[in-house]
């Protein structure tokens, strides 16, 4: 994947943040305060903005023009969980002009989110999203796959994070946080083929 | 020098308790990162390192109130050359007996040791 694909693949990123603005904030309604939605859009646009206001001549640059507007915008968790998702993308592709092993990028940026929020797989959070699609990388992985791996936060008990605190309601909601990595996964098999 | 950083998803939360602070210590540089903005409920790490930044003492005490705020003080943290000392005592009382220990010249260490019996987070 050369710059021009992956500017594709966070153009298209940010339009599904952009059309499930809504779902996403429903989501975080019953288990968090509804805001994920709301704070992601405001985050593309940003880093929409942003990249066009200095066209990135790197992939480095991209992904950290990307990572900085999240960081100063998004506002809630999703902040510096994303910015530092991408600020680490950054600093793995310094210097490359092609994304060669995705596995490796993704573990980056996974290792990225537990570092920040200290989850661990099973807690309800991004990480039970990135966690298996990261492992599935040496393989084709689908939308479907990435569907069902964000199904799969459904049934869990959130334990960290703000979703905590409704304890066992949190179960029958499908984490937000995970929804939106799932859109960001799919944008990323989409531009990628 | 010792100074306060407050760290609050609310902007009315950060300045108010700064004035709440200022009534017994008038003298000890506390700076503030409230809300993204007078209006928007949320914290970032721009307004978190600039109110670091911008504070004039070198060992700063930072308190917070949520989730998000932590992770980007521990992102500004990263970032910064001052020493920062991050309380997870109770941002009110916490922040308000540091000031009053910082006023009656207790160092750092002591400040931290009294703070532990007010840990929330």
């Amino acid at each position: 994947m050369d710059l021009n694909n992956a500017q594709q693949w966070l153009s298209r990123f940010f339009d599904y943040i952009e059309e499930h603005k809504a779902y996403l904030s429903e989501l975080d309604n019953p288990i968090g305060d509804g805001d994920h939605g709301h704070n992601m859009a405001r985050g593309a646009k940003a880093a929409r903005e942003a990249l066009e206001a200095t066209p990135p001549t790197s992939l480095e640059m991209m992904f950290k023009t990307v990572g900085m507007s999240l960081l100063s915008k998004v506002g809630g968790a999703s902040g510096p969980l994303y910015g530092s998702v991408f600020l680490a993308f950054a600093n793995q592709l310094k210097g490359q002009d092609e994304i060669k092993d995705p596995k490796t990028l993704f573990a980056s940026g996974l290792e990225a989110i537990v570092r920040r929020g200290k989850a661990s797989v099973g807690e309800k959070t991004m990480v039970d999203v990135w966690t298996p699609f990261t492992e599935k990388l040496n393989q084709a992985v689908s939308s479907e796959d990435i569907e069902s791996m964000v199904l799969a936060t459904k049934p869990l008990k959130a334990t960290k994070g703000r979703a905590a605190y409704v304890g066992d309601r949190s179960i029958g909601h499908i984490d937000p946080g995970s929804y939106s990595s799932g859109l960001f996964f799919k944008a990323f098999i989409e531009a990628h083929h | 020098m010792q100074g306060i950083v407050i760290v609050s998803h609310a902007y009315g939360i950060a300045e108010g308790l700064k004035a709440l602070l200022s009534e017994i210590a008038s003298d000890i540089p506390i700076t503030t990162a409230g809300g993204l903005d007078e209006a928007t409920i949320g914290t970032n790490l721009p307004r978190v390192s600039d109110a670091i930044e911008q504070n004039p003492a070198q060992t700063l005490h930072v308190f917070y109130d949520l989730g998000s705020a932590l992770m980007n003080v521990e992102m500004a943290e990263e970032m910064t050359e001052k020493n920062l000392i991050v309380h997870k005592a109770a941002l009110v009382e916490g922040a308000f007996i540091a000031a009053a220990m910082i006023m009656s010249q207790a160092d750092a260490e002591k400040i931290t040791e009294e703070l532990k019996k007010l840990i929330v987070k």
